[in-house]
């Protein structure tokens, strides 16, 4: 009763996802040392075609290209996914203006913060680092608040 | 480490089968639906919770074992260690950023990734404007390190 209430849509494929996605970054860590982030791809993927000595860092050079390749496997994986148990082609009905307005902010608020979902929310969550708790902690009662006053003002999907 | 010597061979392997995994699970969880992200963000479907509570609990498990041996990854050498950022003002500020663009879209970057990799091309607005974000906070800092440098006494 109470699993239905939090989980209207079940709950097993969000932990086996979760379960995953963390073995992911384990796959890496193990073999690499390296405690990737999904968002560090576009500061140094920008350092490809922008000479702003903020994207020119060695930090970011060094790291672009396995970032291109991490992000070329997200996008494999999702491929896989979508053509094997997903729907290949499914498309969100969120709309662009959402998406593009949202896509600005979170650009500049990842890169301000330092990490994202993957690299605060997962790996350093997973560190118990409090840099990255206070980062989340952050993030998803400030998320909360603005979803649902979209909401409230009647903005859907 | 120089750009592409000296990697061992099976470095870009390793990050490319990691980087399937995370993707897959991404869309296992369905993360890659913006519409799952926001029913979490409006208190209605909590399954955001065992995504990231399973991923976290995997990943800072292998971070703690592996730091506890001391030991260093075979393929570069690197040693194990945990991810630990440092504490300042920004860290609140760029999250609080990020907590307004989450909750007005839904998307963040590795979602976004393996969304497209489902075939949302929608999704691509999403990742043009984190590609435009990145760089306004890339300019604005760009010019403000080049202010302070020739603002600085000789």
């Amino acid at each position: 009763m109470v699993v239905e209430t939090l989980f209207p849509n079940g709950w097993l494929h969000y932990l086996i996802g979760g379960l995953l996605i963390g073995t992911g970054t384990v796959v890496i860590y193990l073999s690499t040392g390296i405690t990737a982030g999904a968002s560090t791809f576009l500061e140094s993927t920008l350092s490809y075609v922008s000479d702003q000595s903020r994207f020119q860092q060695y930090r970011f050079r060094a790291t672009r290209d396995w970032r291109v390749v991490f992000t070329l496997g997200i996008v494999l994986g999702g491929a896989i996914y979508g053509l094997t148990l997903g729907e290949f082609g499914w498309t969100t009905d969120v709309q662009w203006w959402r998406l593009l307005a949202g896509g600005v902010l979170v650009g500049i608020g990842t890169r301000v913060g330092k990490g994202c979902t993957s690299g605060h929310g997962v790996c350093g969550v997973g560190s118990l680092s409090e840099t990255s708790l206070l980062n989340v902690a952050t993030f998803v009662g400030i998320a909360i608040g603005t979803a649902q006053i979209v909401a409230a003002l009647g903005v859907s999907p | 480490m120089s750009e592409r010597d000296g990697r061992h061979p099976l470095f870009m392997p390793a990050i490319l089968v990691g980087g399937v995994v995370f993707g897959f699970g991404l869309g296992l969880s369905e993360m890659y639906q913006p519409e799952v992200v926001l029913r979490f963000l409006q208190l209605t479907d909590f399954g955001l919770l065992l995504v990231m509570g399973g991923a976290s609990v995997v990943a800072g498990t292998a971070f703690a074992v592996m730091s506890a041996t001391g030991g260093s990854a075979p393929l570069t050498g690197k040693q194990f260690g945990k991810r630990v950022k440092s504490m300042d003002k920004n860290v609140v500020l760029g999250g609080g950023i990020f907590g307004v663009g989450w909750g007005v879209s839904g998307i963040c970057p590795g979602a976004a990734y393996a969304s497209l990799g489902v075939g949302n091309v929608t999704i691509l607005y999403a990742i043009a404007g984190m590609f435009v974000g990145a760089y306004v906070q890339g300019y604005v800092r760009s010019s403000s390190s080049a202010t302070q440098a020739t603002e600085e006494p000789a």
